[in-house]
């Protein structure tokens, strides 16, 4: 009886927001953070726009050791009515139970993965692989992909030495739900995702698969959905500024011929 | 209007709760079995593994209680999939409610497993809870599906056709999650809180 053509899963368009003591702050890897604005003001504002997911990333807990601070976790899901991530500072079953018990739908780790991958199994037992993302900062190093650790500061960042397409096949045999895919040396240049590298991890991953790093122009958003495949876009700086409005981008994109959920 | 959010386990159910409040519902989350017999609305969700879900329904004495009510009852995401006999996921059975098996979502070329994300539905039969909902999109998050017979009022696609929203008499569910799809997941939410369903 329906008119409705047959859809198919679309593409998730999600802003990325740097969470440090309740603030929104810009520049997660630059030493001067500058307050964006409130919290819950910001992320009601891209509800409303359209977004398709929020991530959230506690930026004040991550590097300092402490864990997250709950309580604007559970502000954001009274208020927002729409899926959302919370990233940084997740070092255990007990962090992941707060932050999930507060509303948030996934949590996202990426340091404590690396440090000890059986947190993945413990996580993936304890709430099932929908909830756990993994967030996985990357350079590509001459002929290879490796990942770097502690990105949080300048200062503190580590090379484990980990090939970055060993470590994804690693993450899905633990039973990792999602992959963030942080190309560091698109990250922050606004001149594109890194389709290669992005492609390369599409190939092996079976999971969805988020992009991130590098978005500057409504054209790179298109080319990382055709070229690269990923399932979802992460961007920061053009959401915030305004550069790129969601509606706009949908629009783009929809024309694009890729599937996208109407704002 | 009461409604009883039934405890069975699982870390994140407060979303459910906020969504509910947000249209001035005022939820009780509970595994106390007169609390959900007396609720006018009676709401499972579950997020987690079919196998855990149904062994806490089990130690909280709720199977039988669950299954004998006879007010609207929604269950979201894992909660839909318990109405039914069986799932792969586990080999559990489950509230046998509804007949059938949910089955796992097979990765193929260019099909990510889990189904996660925003995806529309297309209903299949005459209901009042889901007539409103026909064409939107919803946001899904699993890796097992629920097979299309009767009790199937909407579906959605991924990889192949499954149940989106069902009904078996006073037993409804949702495959995705209501309390996380902006407007049209509170449509839903609403009429069932609202609507006289027949």
């Amino acid at each position: 009886m329906s008119s409705a053509t047959e859809h198919k899963l679309a593409r998730r368009i999600i802003p990325c927001l740097d969470v440090r003591e309740g603030q929104v702050v810009k520049g997660v890897r630059f030493r001067n953070h500058r307050v964006m604005g409130d919290i819950i003001e910001l992320a009601a504002r891209y509800r409303d726009e359209g977004a398709d997911e929020l991530v959230f990333y506690d930026i004040t807990a991550s590097p300092e050791g402490r864990s997250v601070d709950v309580d604007w976790v559970r502000r954001v899901s009274e208020t927002i009515d729409i899926p959302f991530c919370v990233a940084g500072g997740i070092r255990s079953v007990d962090n992941a139970a707060k932050v999930l018990g507060q509303g948030a739908d996934k949590i996202s780790i990426n340091t404590p993965a690396l440090e000890n991958p059986g947190l993945i199994d413990e996580l993936v037992k304890a709430f099932g692989s929908q909830c756990v993302v993994i967030g996985v900062d990357s350079i590509a190093d001459g002929e290879a992909y490796t990942v770097r650790s502690h990105t949080g500061t300048p200062d503190a960042m580590k090379t484990p030495g980990r090939e970055t397409l060993d470590w994804l096949r690693e993450v899905v045999d633990r039973g990792a739900g999602e992959v963030v895919l942080n190309c560091m040396s698109a990250d922050g240049t606004r001149a594109g995702y890194d389709i290669e590298q992005l492609g390369a991890a599409r190939r092996l991953l079976p999971i969805p698969l988020v992009a991130s790093g590098g978005a500057g122009a409504v054209e790179h958003f298109i080319a990382v959905f055709d070229e690269a495949d990923v399932d979802a876009a992460l961007a920061a700086t053009v959401f915030h500024s305004g550069q790129i409005p969601i509606p706009e981008l949908k629009q783009s994109l929809a024309a694009a011929g890729i599937e996208v959920r109407p704002c | 209007m009461t409604v009883a959010v039934v405890n069975s386990g699982g870390a994140n159910i407060s979303s459910v709760l906020h969504a509910l409040r947000r249209l001035g519902a005022e939820p009780a989350f509970t595994d106390d079995a007169s609390v959900i017999r007396d609720a006018e609305r009676v709401i499972l969700p579950g997020v987690g593994a079919a196998g855990r879900a149904m062994q806490v329904l089990n130690q909280h004495g709720l199977v039988e209680v669950i299954r004998k009510l006879q007010q609207p009852v929604l269950g979201i995401c894992l909660g839909m999939q318990l109405l039914f006999e069986s799932s792969e996921e586990d080999n559990a059975r489950m509230l046998g409610l509804i007949p059938g098996r949910l089955t796992r979502l097979h990765e193929e070329a260019g099909l990510r497993v889990p189904h996660m994300g925003w995806n529309a539905i297309s209903n299949r039969k005459q209901d009042s809870l889901a007539d409103p909902l026909d064409g939107k999109w919803f946001y899904f998050v699993h890796s097992y599906a629920a097979p299309i017979g009767d009790w199937t009022l909407s579906t959605s696609h991924h990889g192949r056709p499954f149940s989106a929203i069902v009904r078996w008499n006073n037993f409804y569910g949702a495959q995705f999650h209501p309390e996380r799809s902006a407007k049209a997941g509170a449509e839903l939410l609403r009429g069932f809180l609202e609507t006289p369903l027949t």
